[in-house]
């Protein structure tokens, strides 16, 4: 009996705004499904090559070498002030930075507060992940009060060490900030989430309504010491409670636009 | 040839605006010039001053220790420049804010009424042209006939309302020397 | 073309602007801001981008990403500032983008004063950022010099891949003289092949001074070095005043220099075959033409406007063989011409030999002069 040739249908590939190539990323770090959705919505907005990638110091000063568009890397901190170069002689252009909270929220928080008090017209991907991944765990602006690093090997003491930051909160509090929110990467329902979330801040960045950032809670189950379930489970039980998932601003002319 | 100029006085007096009109004309005539301000702190309501080097070639150094011409606007600037002024040098001072005469006697002195001579033409914003006047007839570099056109050639175009009045001021300062009161 | 009144920093800004400039990042610092403010009218009038940075970390940082397009951009600070933009100075001579600086120095160290001073020297000519670097580094003495330097400075930098920093000073950046402004070069949104403006039909390229990989690494630095020895072979420059029949010379750069050159004629008034040797670039420096001379010379004076960082350069070029004399003032005090005049007059009256260091010499009479005792 001859039966039809089978369809091929498929379900699942890579975006053509990611590269070939494995990551250096440690196995259940969420860096990987950031970038993903990031590839994701640039592929469905289909402006690949629109775009001016903005790499940062930390775990992911390679993601250059992830994404398939033009990017630059800049120094510690400073990827907001190299993204407003960019933008500012390339106006019609996509930009976007890819920080870390170390980067973004401790050395380089000058940087990002100017960036969304001037209405920057770039996109801001932050991650979260509350230590400093590439150097080994120590404490960033992010850990949490009781928080062991190791350059906070009792804990955090927020008498001594001070209190964590947080950073949407702050950023969505300047006029020039458009779309700012916090999600988290910790289960499917939440990934899906914030890929509307980074969609909505580059459609913000397409509309020209400057400033947006996708603060994204992340694991980092090797220098947490958890298996990638437990780190997952940690951000539920411990980061949300301290890091609210909202919507902190949204600029009125985004209330018809749905992902 | 080369002269070198220093004009000082109070931030406010013009100072500065007066040391550029000279530096214009200069350049209009084809000379070298450089203007250099005294710039700093005292930018505000302190004491400013200006040098202006004026020469037939490639001017070296834009600020002299001796200076062929000083003028002095105020108090503090007779007492600071008038060691200064190279011998044989020019020392013009305004007689309206200071209280004593020039003591040096090797130097050409002349003590010039400014804020008075200002105030008759009816404005008191023109004391540092009454004191370029003064400058122009006792250097023998240019002519004020350049300056009056320097001064309508780079004056802002709003501003060029004041021009008459400085023309009288310029000619007022100039012909006091001619005319000296007592 | 007529001569215009321009003040130093208002025309570094428009030979800049000229030179088709496409983009200005910097933040106000004394005595450069005119510099700033000049641009903040002009460059939005042109349509061209113009941002008031947070600080010299976000100003450098924004040259950085502007420049990464292939935009032609500047910006300019002064001695403090640019000490802050040195992180990023590295960075983007690690990635091989062509910047141009502006630095118009003032007195230090510390914040100093506002006055002006010649101390970057070390900080630029030999450093930039954490070393193995070389800038281009061009200094002007007049304002015609920087119009000219300014103008043709992206060229130059966009030949090597590099920085070049234009060396002025708080004098220089506030002196008005008759200049030319040269004509204005139509704007162009360059597209180097080496540029990330967007990968529309092309592969991506990324842009980053990373190199894991130390055997990597260590190849990038002998290429820069290679590339460095094509400078020094087609850039440098210098000016020379009354050499020719010259027993002494005075060697200085920029404010110092043109100051000197009073002193030099003063002195040669005075029968005293003196002359001047100026270097516009101190980097690549003239050490050829610095070192020929010397042969023939029986005393060099180094004039400075800080402790003696090119007096080193000099001493290391003349290889101990011409006795070298020092006079310098420091912290944003200038030298008047009588006083290099008097240092001219003495190189000549009380020879030096080569074996004592031409800075202690200078120091202890300093010293005696200005705090007094022992």
């Amino acid at each position: 009996m001859v039966q039809a040739a089978l369809e091929e249908q498929i379900v699942y590939s890579r975006p053509e705004s990611f590269t070939a190539v494995q990551t250096h990323y440690c196995p259940g770090c969420t860096h990987g499904t950031a970038h993903r959705l990031v590839a994701e919505v640039i592929d469905e907005m289909e402006i690949r090559e629109k775009t001016v990638g903005v790499a940062s110091v930390g775990c992911s000063v390679f993601a250059y070498n992830y994404f398939n568009m033009d990017f630059v890397q800049a120094p510690h901190g400073r990827a907001p002030a190299m993204a407003t170069g960019v933008k500012r002689v390339l106006p019609d252009r996509f930009v976007f930075t890819y920080q870390g909270d170390g980067d973004l929220a401790s050395i380089g928080m000058g940087e990002i507060v100017a960036a969304a008090a001037r209405g920057e017209n770039i996109t801001v991907i932050f991650i979260n992940n509350a230590n400093y991944g590439m150097t080994g765990g120590q404490m960033a602006p992010t850990t949490l009060p009781g928080q062991q690093t190791s350059s906070s090997p009792n804990g955090r003491d927020v008498e001594v060490m001070g209190f964590p930051i947080r950073t949407a909160e702050l950023l969505s509090t300047l006029d020039g900030a458009s779309y700012v929110v916090r999600r988290s990467l910790h289960d499917p329902k939440n990934i899906r989430m914030a890929k509307k979330a980074i969609r909505m801040a580059f459609e913000t960045q397409k509309q020209g309504l400057g400033f947006s950032m996708v603060e994204l809670l992340s694991v980092c189950p090797t220098n947490w010491g958890m298996t990638p379930y437990q780190a997952n489970q940690w951000v539920q039980s411990a980061m949300v409670p301290y890091y609210p998932l909202n919507d902190f601003k949204v600029h009125p002319a985004l209330a018809n636009f749905r992902v | 040839m080369q002269t070198e100029i220093i004009i000082a006085g109070f931030g406010g007096q013009g100072v500065l605006f007066a040391g550029q009109v000279l530096a214009y004309a200069a350049m209009d005539q084809g000379m070298h010039v450089t203007w250099i301000p005294s710039y700093g702190p005292e930018m505000r309501g302190g004491t400013a001053n200006c040098t202006v080097v004026i020469s037939d070639e490639e001017i070296g150094s834009p600020i002299v220790s001796r200076p062929t011409v000083v003028v002095a606007m105020n108090k503090p600037s007779l007492d600071k420049y008038e060691n200064m002024v190279k011998t044989g040098g020019v020392f013009i001072v305004n007689q309206s804010m200071v209280d004593r005469e020039v003591e040096r006697k090797d130097i050409h002195s002349v003590m010039v009424p400014a804020n008075e001579i200002a105030e008759e033409i009816g404005d008191k914003r023109m004391t540092n042209m009454v004191m370029l006047g003064a400058l122009l007839a006792n250097l023998n570099i240019l002519p004020v006939d350049a300056v009056e056109k320097a001064l309508k050639d780079h004056l802002p175009v709003k501003h060029h309302k004041l021009l008459p009045a400085n023309r009288q001021a310029l000619e007022k300062g100039s012909s006091f020397i001619a005319a000296p009161v007592s | 073309m007529t001569k215009e009144m321009l003040k130093g920093n208002v025309a570094i800004a428009e030979a800049a602007v000229r030179a088709g400039l496409n983009a200005y990042f910097g933040y106000p610092i004394t005595p450069q801001t005119e510099l700033l403010e000049y641009l903040s009218a002009r460059m939005p009038e042109l349509g061209r981008a113009f941002v008031q940075a947070e600080s010299e970390l976000g100003a450098v940082n924004m040259v950085y990403g502007a420049a990464c397009t292939g935009a032609r951009v500047l910006s300019s600070s002064s001695s403090p500032g640019i000490s802050l933009m040195m992180e990023g100075i590295s960075y983007i001579y690690g990635t091989e983008i062509p910047v141009v600086l502006v630095d118009v120095m003032r007195g230090g160290p510390g914040l100093g004063n506002i006055a002006p001073a010649q101390a970057d020297y070390n900080q630029i000519v030999h450093g930039g950022g954490h070393g193995d670097m070389h800038p281009i580094v061009l200094a002007p003495a007049n304002v015609q010099e920087a119009i000219d330097i300014t103008y043709n400075a992206f060229d130059l930098a966009e030949k090597y891949r590099t920085i070049v920093v234009i060396l002025a000073d708080g004098s220089l950046g506030q002196i008005m003289e008759p200049a030319e402004l040269p004509e204005m070069k139509p704007l162009l949104m360059r597209q180097p092949d080496w540029a990330t403006y967007g990968a529309e039909g092309r592969p991506k390229r990324f842009l980053s001074s990373i190199n894991i990989d130390p055997a990597k690494h260590e190849i990038f630095n002998i290429r820069m070095e290679q590339r460095w020895q094509k400078i020094i072979a087609n850039e440098i420059r210098f000016k020379e005043y009354y050499l020719d029949d010259a027993k002494y010379a005075v060697v200085a750069f920029g404010t110092s220099g043109r100051i000197a050159l009073s002193a030099v004629r003063s002195a040669r008034a005075k029968g005293i075959p003196v002359g001047l040797f100026r270097p516009v670039s101190l980097a690549p420096f003239p050490e050829q033409a610095l070192y020929e001379l010397s042969k023939r010379l029986e005393g060099l004076l180094v004039v400075e406007m800080n402790n003696g960082q090119m007096l080193e350069d000099v001493i290391k070029i003349t290889r101990h063989q011409t006795p070298i004399d020092f006079y310098a003032r420091t912290g944003g005090i200038v030298p008047m011409p009588e006083e290099i005049e008097a240092a001219i007059l003495r190189m000549v009256e009380e020879p030096v030999n080569t074996t004592e260091h031409p800075r202690d010499r200078w120091l202890a009479r300093l010293s005696q002069e200005l705090i007094g005792g022992s």
